[in-house]
């Protein structure tokens, strides 16, 4: 049973049914017809009769393609095991693990109306936001348990797990890192590096814009950021080397700008491994869900969701240290998995988010001035 | 007709012309070099000169005309020269060292294989070679820290230009030897013979025959290694991530971009940037081609 919600024991089908009727909107909550409509048009589980009407029609579809999901990254291995487990006669065939989102909605409209297209993307926000055209709105069960800010609101696309940008360091090689500013020390020569190029990889992005944050500057300007890096590449301390496990593992970059979840991974690499997360610079950052509006299996791709939003689904990537949406619900509602809770780094202070105005400006800024900052 | 031209062993039959057929090996090739080459080539330029939504404007290209593009491409100018002069200069006295020794001797035969796997090595693996010997946290590096010597006193520099010259020379020289060997081997005993025979010096020798003779190869290979490092990515991209170093790198942020600054038609303005240089690059090499065969053959 997945009755974590308080909300949705309310709305309890009368059916024989177990399952957990979605929680829609009073407004749009449509009148549960048992199994009408068909799957392609439902606009939450309820609209099919509940999940264990979608399985049923899952079954019959018997496959869900997925796309850029790695086995390691927010532990996405253990999650299609799972859903294998729980839902069995659906075989879920994963695409292109190590794509990037753009990869992704290019892979929908590349191969529309095959049935390889992939049924579901889990995206960065900026992907997202762009292309929610091409995705059919869905209301997963536990919506309500997902704050407004952190989804459209009619379901085309809906937060998924995310985490904080923050310097993973090799405490065997460098001092223990207190401040952003710490990195300007004749410590730290030749040693810090970001995960990509900012006017590239949004992680870096996030990384520069931390850093700008921490020296005092504003989500709505990142140049704080960029004379930062402009003073650790004239300091000597910045390595332009793309950060890898492989040179991370080597030393060559022992101070690592990245997301929380993603540098935790070091951990298994270097045993040292120590993430920061400055607390007057706590910069958040989500990946989103959304279920490709010609999904060639469109109730597996629902099914997928209702698993991803359930407490089973959550705790997993809790598990693989990345952090859930529904973690503060889960947490009040207590069915919030406490150890992996426990490991994750320590953040104080109050997370701020990006605005899709706020990346763009810095992506215009960054891609005028990154390459005079850093070379 | 065709079946008439096998009957008659390919004679003409009552003085007619015989069918020209000989054009008909050509076709894969053609074929192939018309799918790989000269559509996508199309399609850059096309894409170079494209309005969003239709229609033709030079939004792309004059973007190009900007200071970030300007310094990638003068970082591309002066790794492509360097890492070709480097590599054409020591490959080269290479090249002569193998083939004045004995024909068909093991030393030849054990350099020339060795240049054929290293002239293909690049990418990452070549670039995480380099880091993982002469990195900030190299092996090598921390053996002569040790030592107190320390090759990065004045900062990093293999995250650099310099250390991308140094990384390039690793294929740039046994690509030089490959193409190279054949013009030396051209050289014939007989020409100096000749000289001594007529009284010339070694050095008359060299300034009046051999360099003459070898110039146009020196200078065409010079010029393929040119070409080879300019449109070089893989290991530049391992090496140094940030700031689109050069050309091929900025091609790569325009294309893939995550936040926000992916642009397809301006990733192909700038490489119609470098098909023009490649394009003089090769013409140069055909026209320097054409006066080496006038002697090597």
């Amino acid at each position: 049973m997945r009755t974590k919600n308080p909300y949705a024991r309310l709305s309890l089908a009368a059916g024989a049914l177990l399952a957990v009727a979605a929680c829609s909107p009073p407004s749009s909550s449509p009148a549960p017809s048992g199994s009408a409509g068909g799957a392609a048009t439902a606009k939450s589980a309820s609209d099919v009769g509940g999940v264990a009407a979608l399985y049923a029609l899952a079954q019959k579809e018997g496959a869900l393609n997925v796309i850029a999901l790695p086995p390691d990254w927010a532990n996405y291995g253990a999650i299609i095991t799972g859903f294998q487990a729980k839902y069995p006669g659906i075989k879920v065939n994963s695409a292109n693990p190590n794509g990037s989102s753009q990869d992704e909605v290019n892979a929908i409209q590349q191969q529309a109306g095959t049935d390889r297209a992939p049924d579901v993307v889990d995206v960065g926000m900026k992907v997202a936001l762009a292309n929610t055209t091409l995705f059919a709105p869905y209301q997963v069960s536990t919506w309500s348990d997902i704050l407004a800010s952190q989804k459209e609101s009619t379901g085309l696309w809906y937060q998924d797990y995310g985490g904080y940008m923050s310097i993973g360091y090799d405490s065997s090689k460098v001092p223990t890192i207190t401040s952003v500013a710490d990195l300007l020390k004749p410590a730290f020569k030749g040693k810090v590096a970001l995960n990509g190029d900012p006017t590239k990889a949004n992680a870096a992005l996030n990384g520069v814009m931390m850093a700008g944050l921490a020296q005092g500057g504003t989500l709505d300007d990142i140049s704080k950021g960029v004379d930062f890096f402009h003073q650790l590449k004239k300091l000597g301390n910045f390595v332009p080397v793309q950060a890898t496990t492989a040179t991370v593992k080597n030393g060559t970059t022992p101070v690592v700008f990245d997301w929380d979840y993603l540098s935790a991974t070091h951990g298994t690499d270097v045993p040292g491994w120590k993430i920061f997360v400055p607390s007057n610079a706590v910069l958040g950052g989500y990946y989103a869900q959304a279920i490709n509006a010609n999904a060639p299996h469109p109730a597996a791709a629902r099914l997928w969701e209702e698993y991803l939003y359930s407490v089973e689904g959550q705790n997993l990537w809790l598990k693989g240290g990345a952090r859930p949406v529904e973690m503060a619900a889960m947490t009040t509602a207590g069915t919030i998995d406490a150890t992996a809770a426990a490991a994750l780094p320590q953040v104080a202070g109050t997370p701020v988010f990006l605005s899709p105005a706020q990346a763009t400006a810095a992506g215009a800024f960054l891609s005028a001035n990154w390459a005079k900052a850093i070379s | 007709m065709v079946a008439d031209v096998v009957a008659t062993g390919g004679r003409p039959k009552r003085g007619g012309r015989r069918l020209r057929l000989n054009w008909l090996g050509a076709v894969p090739f053609l074929a192939y070099t018309s799918i790989f080459l000269l559509l996508p080539t199309v399609i850059v330029v096309a894409g170079a000169f494209a309005k969003p939504g239709g229609g033709v404007s030079f939004v792309n290209m004059k973007a190009v005309f900007s200071q970030v593009v300007w310094i990638g491409f003068e970082h591309s100018f002066i790794v492509s020269g360097a890492s070709a002069a480097i590599g054409a200069t020591f490959g080269a006295a290479l090249t002569y060292s193998i083939a004045t020794g004995k024909p068909g001797s093991r030393f030849r035969r054990v350099v020339t294989s060795i240049c054929g796997v290293l002239a293909q090595f690049g990418g990452v693996t070549l670039a995480f070679a380099f880091i993982a010997t002469i990195g900030g946290a190299g092996f090598v590096t921390l053996f002569l820290q040790q030592h107190g010597i320390d090759i990065y006193a004045s900062g990093v520099w293999l995250y650099d230009i310099p250390g991308l010259v140094l990384v390039y020379s690793y294929f740039q020289i046994p690509l030089m030897v490959l193409v190279f060997l054949p013009a030396i081997d051209g050289l014939r005993p007989q020409w100096r013979e000749a000289t001594e025979s007529l009284g010339g010096s070694t050095f008359a020798y060299w300034r009046m025959v051999a360099a003459p003779i070898l110039t146009p190869a020196f200078l065409g290979a010079l010029l393929l290694l040119f070409a080879n490092a300019f449109s070089a990515y893989a290991t530049v991209f391992a090496l140094i991530n940030q700031g689109g170093t050069v050309l091929p790198l900025q091609i790569g942020n325009a294309l893939s971009s995550e936040v926000g600054l992916a642009s397809a038609d301006y990733a192909k303005a700038l490489a119609f940037l470098m098909i023009i240089v490649v394009a003089l690059v090769m013409t140069l090499y055909a026209l320097v081609q054409r006066r080496t065969a006038r002697w090597l053959k």
